[in-house]
């Protein structure tokens, strides 16, 4: 199980929230290209390591936040979004 | 060295006579010595890399090729799949590339000399919902059109096709059809790539077991340029092609030529229980149970769901899928609910966003991608392997695969399958 920390409930089973995955940057969509567009649609960096990721808590407070996790030993990071305690956290993935 | 040569048949009098002297058998591939020097070099030893080298050596009479792999031969995706194979998919461009495959593994056993146990026991995928029917009408008529043995049948003939299902009306996720592909059924996905691997060695290709890829060696610019060479845990090899044949850690691979995939790896479970007697002629799919089950030659009842959501590197199995698996089985066949799970694992799936491959050459020059496997690409092994081999061989994408190159992400022209395939793999 992987327990995620929300900055506002603390940290929650994550079948109870909604996973949104890899966080990046969203081009301007009035001024970039198709092409751009799409790379920020599809393409991933998919990192063996650590990620920076967004989370919707769903049936919490329904915030979207920011965590950083390593995808191999699901350990976490400081949460990067204002409001969330800092500090690191370990998180399991049995 | 190489013999050059298809694989030496095994035959039932060869059997008898070892069986009788008690001899042991020889190894099955060799252990070769590491050169520094290949035309090609293949990361990845599951089916699709050991296919992609075989059909290099048996079709295009290219041999100087290494495949390497840093744990053992089907130690990925191709040792943990359910093993299902089929043809009915939602996109003229899908069915025509599976349909091929389902050819190559037909003729498999003669082909390789190994008996790869091809069970063409027929495919359910079962409708509970309006919408789900009409999925299945639109993949019935796709097929259909495309010379495929594929059609909507109706609870009566469901029950008389697989007598334990539960088709009453009563229930909480009513069946209100299938959609039935005689052709589809299982195969041994050891077998397989035993079989590539014995073919592939007879031909002189070396197979590199515990050999992990570090980097990948290029010229020229990142992200463009082209390929001299790869650096592995046991040395240098210069070479001018290199194919990413490692599904779910195929985004580490090509981050080392800075080429991005429209990929995330999210993990597959699957879970067997103990053997009893066969009662389960078909392998049942059932989209709104996220549950696909089949019974083995053996007897056990093998089970899979689809993808967990998050995405991670990690292949630890979790309780959530077995509580959920469960539940979702004993609604389709209540009869099952006493039998114990021997077994549950995971294995890694490079999903992308249309459920379809990538697969041809990159901006990279040299380097080339067999990726974008997610909880299908056992059954497309052969195909891959094929079309790869002719893709590299001849410099230029084949029509087959044509519709799957990675710059259809960014030309906006995706292939979505996701239909006929988030569950059913
Ligand atoms: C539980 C489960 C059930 C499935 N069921 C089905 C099914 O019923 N039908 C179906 O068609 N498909 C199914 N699939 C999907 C299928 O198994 C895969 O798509 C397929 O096996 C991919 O094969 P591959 O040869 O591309 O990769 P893999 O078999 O995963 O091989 C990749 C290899 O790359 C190696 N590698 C990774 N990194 C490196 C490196 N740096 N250097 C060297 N080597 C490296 C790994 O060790 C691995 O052996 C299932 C998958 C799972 C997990
Ligand atoms: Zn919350």
């Amino acid at each position: 199980m992987l327990l995620v920390p929300c900055p506002n409930c603390g940290p929650r089973n994550a079948a109870d929230l909604s996973y949104n995955g890899e966080s990046r940057p969203r081009p301007d969509p009035q001024t970039c290209s198709p092409e751009e567009w799409r790379t920020y649609l599809y393409l991933r960096d998919n990192p063996s390591g650590w990620l920076v990721e967004s989370w919707y808590c769903s049936s919490g407070c329904r915030k979207h936040f920011t965590i950083e996790r390593h995808t191999l030993t699901g350990e976490l990071r400081t949460p990067i979004l204002p409001g969330s305690k800092p500090g690191a956290t370990k998180g399991s993935t049995k | 060295m190489g013999k050059n040569k298809p694989p030496a048949k095994y035959s039932a009098a060869g059997l008898l006579w070892r069986g009788l002297r008690k001899q042991s058998w020889p190894r099955v591939w060799r252990e070769p010595e590491f050169k520094n020097s290949y035309d090609v070099v293949i990361i990845g030893g599951g089916v699709h890399g050991l296919a992609t080298a075989y059909y290099l050596a048996a079709n295009h009479g290219i041999t100087d090729i290494a495949v390497v792999d840093r744990a053992y031969l089907g130690s990925g995706g191709s040792g943990r799949n359910t093993a299902i194979v089929r043809s009915n998919y939602l996109t003229p461009e899908g069915v025509a590339f599976y349909d091929r495959s389902l050819d190559l593994y037909k003729s498999m056993s003669n082909d390789l000399n190994l008996n790869v146990m091809f069970s063409e026991r027929g495919h359910l995928t079962l409708a509970h919902t309006d919408s789900a029917l009409r999925t299945m009408h639109w993949r019935a008529e796709v097929n259909k059109l495309q010379g495929i043995d594929s059609s909507v049948i109706d609870p009566a003939e469901i029950k008389r096709l697989t007598p334990s299902l539960d088709v009453s009306t009563n229930t909480r996720y009513p069946i209100m059809g299938a959609l039935y592909h005689p052709p589809g059924g299982t195969i041994r996905h050891d077998a397989v790539v035993w079989g590539y691997a014995r073919g592939a060695d007879a031909y002189g290709v070396d197979l590199f077991q515990q050999t992990e890829v570090l980097d990948i060696l290029t010229e020229g610019d990142h992200g463009s340029g082209r390929v001299t060479g790869v650096r592995t845990n046991k040395g240098d090899i210069s070479t001018p092609i290199v194919v990413n044949c490692t599904a779910g850690w195929a985004s580490t691979i090509s981050a080392m030529v800075d080429v991005q995939l429209p990929i995330t790896t999210h993990p597959l479970q699957a879970a067997v229980t103990e053997p009893v007697k066969t009662f389960l002629p078909t392998v049942v799919v059932s989209g709104s149970l996220h549950v696909y089950v089949s019974q083995t030659d053996r007897g056990e009842l093998v089970f899979g769901a689809s993808v967990d959501p998050v995405a991670t590197y990690n292949m630890g199995g979790t309780l959530e899928f077995t509580e959920e698996l469960a539940s979702h089985v004993l609604e389709l066949m209540p009869g099952i609910s006493k039998m114990r799970l021997l077994r549950q694992w995971a294995g890694l799936c490079d999903m992308t966003p249309d459920y379809s491959p990538v697969m041809g050459p990159t901006p990279v020059a040299g380097f080339y991608v067999d990726v974008g496997w997610g909880t299908y690409g056992f059954k497309a092994g052969p195909v891959s392997g094929e079309q790869m081999a002719a893709c590299v061989a001849t410099g230029e994408t084949p029509h087959l695969i044509k519709p799957f190159e990675l710059s259809r992400f960014t030309e906006g022209n995706l292939v979505g399958e996701k239909g006929a395939a988030a569950v059913g793999h």
